[in-house]
C-alpha cells in the first residue's frame, strides 16, 4: 500500500512536470508520413506495454499484500509448480508478442522502400560538427539548415566526412546513422507547413551536443523562391560599404582555406559550410547560435569558446576587421 | 596484511572484491552525480564538454566493468562454494589473480583521471571519453589523438584477464566441486545462473578482446581495421562490440536473478516456483542472448531483413524473460512473506525489471527504436534494467548473504530506510528520462537549450540522482554501524534451505567440518519427500588440509598493468619488464611447492 502511493505520488510528479512545452524536439508530434507511420506503430506497443504493466504490477502487488505473513496465518504451501500455468504463462507473452511483431515488420518494410521517382534528392553529409545539405538536382549546398517543399517525398542520401553521426529530426521520422564510405537513405514526405528541430544523435566527439539542425517546411512556391535565391552567386557588396572591405578580408584572409563563397575566386575552401548564403541562415555554428550581429561577432573572434573542440580557431583580429566581416557574412542573403 | 596479499581463501577473495567493487561504486556514482548536477540547467553549470564526456563514458564503463560485475563476482567467490558443499574454488590461487588483475585494472583505468600532466595534455584528466561502447571511428588516432582511448582499450583488456580466468574457474569449480547427491537439478538457482553466467563470459570477453586488439593495432600500428579511408569498416566494430555486448547485458543480469531466486523462496517460506522451468529459462536466456545483438544497430541502416530478423529474437527472449517474473510471482503466492529488506529488494527488483522489460519491447521494434535510440528513453531503459534490475537484485544478496559474511546482520531500520530511497529516488531519477528522450532528448550531450522543454523533467531526475546517493550513504552507514553492533546472525538467520545455512557465520576457513551428503533440492528443509539435512558435528572429525597463501598470484598480476603502461607510454623496453614478471610469475606458480 505504501508503495502504492509512492507510485501515485510519482506519476503526479511526472505529469506535473511534464506539462509544458512546445517541445520543438518531440517524437511524440508526428509531420511526416514516416513520423506517423512509427508514431502509431509507438503508440500501439505503448498501450500493450501499459495493459501487461497493469496486469503484471497488479498481480505482483496483489500477492505481495494478500500472503504477507500475518499471525497464526496457515502454513504456507510446499507447491513445487504447475505445468499449466507455466504453458500458460509461456504462451501470453508469445501472443502478445505476435500482435506486436506483425505491425512491426509491416512498418519496417513500409518505411525501408525508397522514394518514389521523382522525388526532392538531398545529400546530408555529416562534419564535426555540422551538417551539409546538398541538392544534387537544382545545384543548391547549404548547411545546418534544410528547405523542403509540403507534400513532397524527400530522399535523403546520407554520409559522414569524418565519425559517425546520426540524422534525427523527430517530427520527421526516426533517426540514420551517417558512416564515411557508406550511403544510408531515409525517405519522408513532410505533411505540415513550418519548422522541425533536430540534432545529431550519435556521440560523435567534444560538440556532439552542438550539432543541431532545422528543417523548414514549406509551400512549393516558398521553397521554389528560397531554391532560385540560393542557386545565385553571393551578393556583391556595394562600392565603400564596410561589407566589400570585409570581403576583401575574407578574400585575403584565413577564411578561404575552409570556405567556399560562390562568386568570390578565391573561397573554394571545403571543410567548412559553404557560406554564398550565409546571411539567408537563421542559425549559425551547427544551428546553435542566433544569426545576429553580435553572435557573428563573438563566433568569429573565438568559435572554440562558444563550440568546443571546433575546427574554426580563434581569429585574432582587430575589431574593426571583425566588425566588416560581419558586415559582409550578414550581407549574404 | 600479508595474509590478505597472499590469500587464496574464496571468501577472503570474495570480501575483497566486494570492498573493492563497492569503491568503484562509488566512484560511478559520484560521475553520475556531476553529471545529473551539469543537466539540472540548460547550458550546464559549466562542466566543459571534454570533461563530461569523459565522465559518462567513466560512468558506463565504472558501473558495468568496475561495479556491477565484480559485485557479482564477490557473491560468485563467497557463495558459491557454499552453496555446492567446496571447501574452495577449483583454482584458488587463479582465483586471486583473477582478483588483482580486477584490481590493478580497475585502478589503470581510473589513473587516467590524473595522468594527463605525464602526456603533456592541456587538462589534468585524460580519461577514455568515447562512450562505453567506443564507436569506432571515433577512437581512431585521427579523431581521438591523446591517450584517452588508449587507457580504456589497454584497461578493458586487462579486465577481460579478470573476467576469463574466473569465468573457467567458476565453471570448473560448479561442475566438478559438488558436495556428493548434488546432481545438477538439485543446483541451486543461483549457483545455476552463475554457471550460465560463466560460459557466457567464456564465450563474449573473447569477442570484446578481439575488437580491443583490432583498435590496438589501428592506435598503436596504423592498420585499418575500423578506418574506412583506409578500406576499414566502423560498423565491424559496431558488429565485434555488440556481439560482445548483449550477452554482456545476461552477464550482469542473470546472477541478480540467480540471487532473487534464492531470497524469494526463503522470505515466502516456499520452495521457488517451476525450479526446472526457471533454471532452463536462464540458459535459454543464455543461448538467445547470443542471436540479439543488431537490436542495437537499427540506426545503423542494416536494412529491412536484418532489421526484421534481429528485431524478431529479441521479441523471443522477452517470453523466457516473462516466464522468471511469473514463477517468482508464483514463489510467493500462497506464502508467508516476511519483508525483510532483503526481501524488498528483491520485490523492488521484480517490480522494476518489468517495466525495464517493457521499454526493452519497444526497442525491440526497429521503427519505434529509431526514435528512441540514442536518446534519454534508452537511457532510462538501460537504467531500469541495470539499477533497477542487477543493482536492486545485489543489494538483495548483500543484505541476505551479509549476515553469513560477517557473522552479524546489517540493520533492519537504515535497510528499509535505504530500500525507500533507493525505491523513490531511482523513479524519480529515471523515470522522467523515458518524457524526456521521447521528447527529444539525445543522450550524451553536456548542454541542452532551454527551448526543448525538458528543463524540469531533468530536475526532477537529477533531484532524483541525489536522492540515490543519500540512499547509498544510508547504506555505508549501515555497514559501519553493523560492524561491531548488529545482531549476531547465528548458523542460518533466516531459515534458507541451502547449504551455506549449515554452517557458522561467518564460516571457518575449510567451510564445512565434513562435506555433506544432499538428499534434496532444498536440503536444510523438511519436504513432502525428504527430512532436514543433520547438522553437521561443530569440529572436524579429521583434521582438513587448507591450502596456505601464495605471492605469486599478485606478482603475476602485477606484470599486466606494466605492459599496458609501456604501450602507453612507448616504451618498447617495459612491455619486456612486464612480459618477463608475468612469465616468472606464472613459472613459479606453477612449481610452486603443494603445501606452503
Amino acid at each position: 500500500m505504501r508503495r502504492h502511493s509512492l507510485l501515485l505520488l510519482l506519476l503526479a510528479a511526472i505529469a506535473a512536470t511534464a506539462c509544458g512545452g512546445p517541445f520543438p524536439q518531440t517524437t511524440l508530434a508526428p509531420r511526416s508520413d514516416l513520423g506517423a507511420q512509427v508514431d502509431t506503430l509507438f503508440t500501439s506497443i505503448f498501450w500493450w506495454a501499459v495493459v501487461v504493466f497493469a496486469i503484471v504490477e497488479g498481480l505482483l502487488l496483489f500477492v505481495i499484500i494478500r500472503y504477507r505473513r500475518r499471525e497464526g496465518g496457515p502454513k504456507p504451501s510446499a507447491l513445487h509448480g504447475h505445468t499449466a500455468l507455466e504453458i500458460g504463462w509461456t504462451l501470453a507473452p508469445a501472443l502478445i508478442l505476435v500482435f506486436i511483431a506483425v505491425p512491426t515488420m509491416r512498418t519496417i518494410f513500409a518505411t525501408a522502400a525508397p522514394a518514389p521517382a521523382g522525388a526532392l534528392r538531398v545529400e546530408v553529409i555529416g562534419h564535426q560538427w555540422w551538417w551539409e545539405f546538398r541538392y544534387p538536382e537544382i545545384g543548391v549546398v547549404t548547411a545546418n539548415e534544410m528547405h523542403v517543399p509540403l507534400g513532397k517525398p524527400v530522399q535523403l542520401e546520407m554520409t559522414s566526412a569524418d565519425v559517425i553521426h546520426s540524422f534525427w529530426a523527430p517530427g520527421l521520422g526516426g533517426k540514420r546513422d551517417l558512416t564515411a564510405g557508406r550511403i544510408t537513405r531515409i525517405a519522408f514526405t513532410p505533411d505540415s507547413l513550418g519548422e522541425v528541430a533536430g540534432q545529431c544523435a550519435e556521440f560523435c566527439g567534444a560538440s556532439h551536443a552542438n550539432m543541431r539542425l532545422r528543417v523548414f517546411v514549406e509551400s512549393d512556391s516558398a521553397f521554389r523562391a528560397w531554391a532560385a535565391r540560393q542557386v545565385t552567386g553571393a551578393a556583391v557588396p556595394s562600392r565603400g560599404s564596410p561589407a566589400e572591405r570585409g570581403q576583401d578580408l575574407f578574400a585575403h584572409g584565413a577564411c578561404i582555406a575552409c570556405h567556399t563563397i560562390t562568386g568570390v575566386p578565391q573561397a573554394r575552401g571545403t571543410v567548412g559550410p559553404n557560406l554564398t548564403h550565409v546571411g539567408s541562415r537563421t542559425m549559425l555554428a551547427g544551428a546553435t547560435l542566433p544569426n545576429t550581429e553580435e553572435w557573428l561577432r563573438r563566433w568569429i573572434s573565438n568559435a572554440p569558446s562558444l563550440k568546443p573542440g571546433s575546427l574554426m580557431p580563434a581569429m585574432p583580429l582587430p575589431d574593426d576587421q571583425i566588425a566588416a566581416l560581419v558586415a559582409y557574412l550578414q550581407s549574404l542573403k | 596484511m600479508k595474509s590478505w596479499l597472499t590469500t587464496t581463501d574464496h571468501k577472503r577473495i570474495g570480501q575483497l572484491y566486494f570492498w573493492t567493487a563497492l569503491g568503484f561504486f562509488l566512484i560511478g556514482g559520484l560521475e553520475a552525480l556531476v553529471i545529473r548536477a551539469q543537466l539540472a540547467k540548460p547550458e550546464g553549470i559549466g562542466v566543459s564538454a571534454e570533461v563530461y564526456n569523459q565522465l559518462f563514458t567513466m560512468h558506463g564503463t565504472t558501473m558495468i566493468f568496475l561495479a556491477l560485475m565484480p559485485l557479482s563476482a564477490a557473491f560468485f567467490n563467497y557463495i558459491i562454494p557454499l552453496q555446492i558443499g567446496a571447501r574452495d574454488v577449483a583454482f584458488p590461487r587463479l582465483n586471486a589473480f583473477s582478483y588483482w588483475v580486477f584490481l590493478l585494472g580497475g585502478l589503470f583505468l581510473n589513473a587516467s583521471f590524473v595522468a594527463g600532466p605525464l602526456f603533456g595534455a592541456p587538462r589534468l584528466s585524460v580519461a577514455p571519453d568515447a562512450g562505453w561502447f567506443g564507436y569506432a571511428n571515433l577512437t581512431s588516432r585521427q579523431f581521438s589523438p591523446g591517450p584517452n582511448i588508449d587507457f580504456w582499450l589497454l584497461g578493458l583488456q586487462i579486465l577481460g584477464i579478470a573476467s576469463l580466468a574466473a569465468g573457467f574457474n567458476f565453471i570448473v569449480t560448479i561442475l566438478n566441486m559438488r558436495a556428493p547427491g548434488m546432481k545438477l537439478m538439485r543446483l541451486p538457482v543461483f549457483s545455476w545462473m552463475t554457471l550460465v553466467t560463466q560460459f557466457l563470459v567464456i564465450t563474449a570477453f573473447p569477442v570484446i578482446t578481439v575488437a580491443l586488439v583490432l583498435l590496438m593495432f589501428d592506435r598503436f600500428f596504423g592498420t585499418h581495421f575500423f578506418v574506412p579511408a583506409g578500406g576499414g569498416d566502423p560498423i565491424l566494430w559496431q558488429h565485434f562490440f555488440w556481439l560482445f555486448g548483449h550477452p554482456e547485458v545476461y552477464i550482469l543480469i542473470l546472477p541478480a536473478m540467480g540471487i532473487v531466486s534464492e531470497v524469494l523462496p526463503t522470505f515466502s517460506g516456499k520452495p521457488l516456483f517451476g525450479y526446472t522451468v526457471v533454471v532452463y529459462s536462464g540458459v535459454l536466456i543464455g543461448f538467445m542472448g547470443w542471436g540479439v545483438w543488431s537490436h542495437h544497430m537499427f540506426s545503423v541502416g542494416l536494412g529491412p531483413i536484418a532489421d526484421s530478423v534481429f528485431s524478431a529474437t529479441t521479441m523471443l527472449i522477452a517470453v523466457p524473460t516473462g516466464v522468471k517474473i511469473f514463477n517468482w510471482i508464483g514463489t510467493m503466492w500462497g506464502g508467508q512473506i516476511r519483508f525483510t529488506t532483503a526481501m524488498l529488494f528483491a520485490v523492488g527488483f521484480i517490480a522494476m525489471f518489468i517495466i525495464g522489460g517493457l521499454s526493452g519491447v519497444s526497442h525491440a521494434s526497429p521503427p519505434a527504436d529509431l526514435q528512441q535510440t540514442d536518446t534519454y528513453y534508452v537511457v532510462a531503459h538501460i537504467h531500469y534494467v541495470l539499477f533497477g534490475g542487477t543493482m536492486l537484485g545485489l543489494f538483495a544478496g548483500m543484505y541476505y548473504w551479509w549476515p553469513k559474511m560477517t557473522g552479524r546482520r546489517l540493520s533492519e531500520t537504515l535497510g528499509k530506510w535505504h530500500f525507500w530511497l533507493t525505491f523513490v529516488g531511482m523513479n524519480l531519477a529515471f523515470f522522467p528520462m523515458h518524457f524526456s528522450g521521447l521528447l527529444g532528448m539525445p543522450r550524451r550531450i553536456y548542454t541542452y537549450g532551454p527551448e526543448l522543454g525538458v528543463t524540469r523533467l531533468n530536475q526532477v531526475s537529477t533531484a532524483g540522482a541525489f536522492l540515490l546517493g543519500i540512499a547509498v550513504l544510508v547504506f555505508l552507514v549501515n555497514l559501519w554501524w553493523t560492524r561491531r553492533r548488529g545482531e549476531p546472525a547465528g548458523n542460518d538467520p533466516w531459515q534458507g534451505a541451502t547449504l551455506e545455512w549449515a554452517i557458522p557465520s561467518p564460516p571457518p576457513v575449510y567451510n564445512f567440518t565434513v562435506i555433506p551428503r544432499v538428499e534434496s533440492r532444498l536440503p536444510l528443509w523438511k519436504t513432502e519427500h525428504h527430512g532436514a539435512m543433520a547438522p553437521l558435528p561443530l569440529t572436524p572429525p579429521t583434521p582438513i588440509h587448507v591450502p596456505g597463501g601464495s605471492w605469486w598470484p599478485l606478482i603475476t598480476a602485477f606484470g599486466l598493468p606494466v605492459i599496458a603502461v609501456a604501450a602507453i607510454s612507448h616504451h618498447l623496453w617495459l612491455v619486456f619488464v612486464g612480459l618477463a614478471i608475468v612469465i616468472t610469475g606464472i613459472y613459479r606458480w606453477a612449481y610452486e611447492p603443494f603445501e606452503v
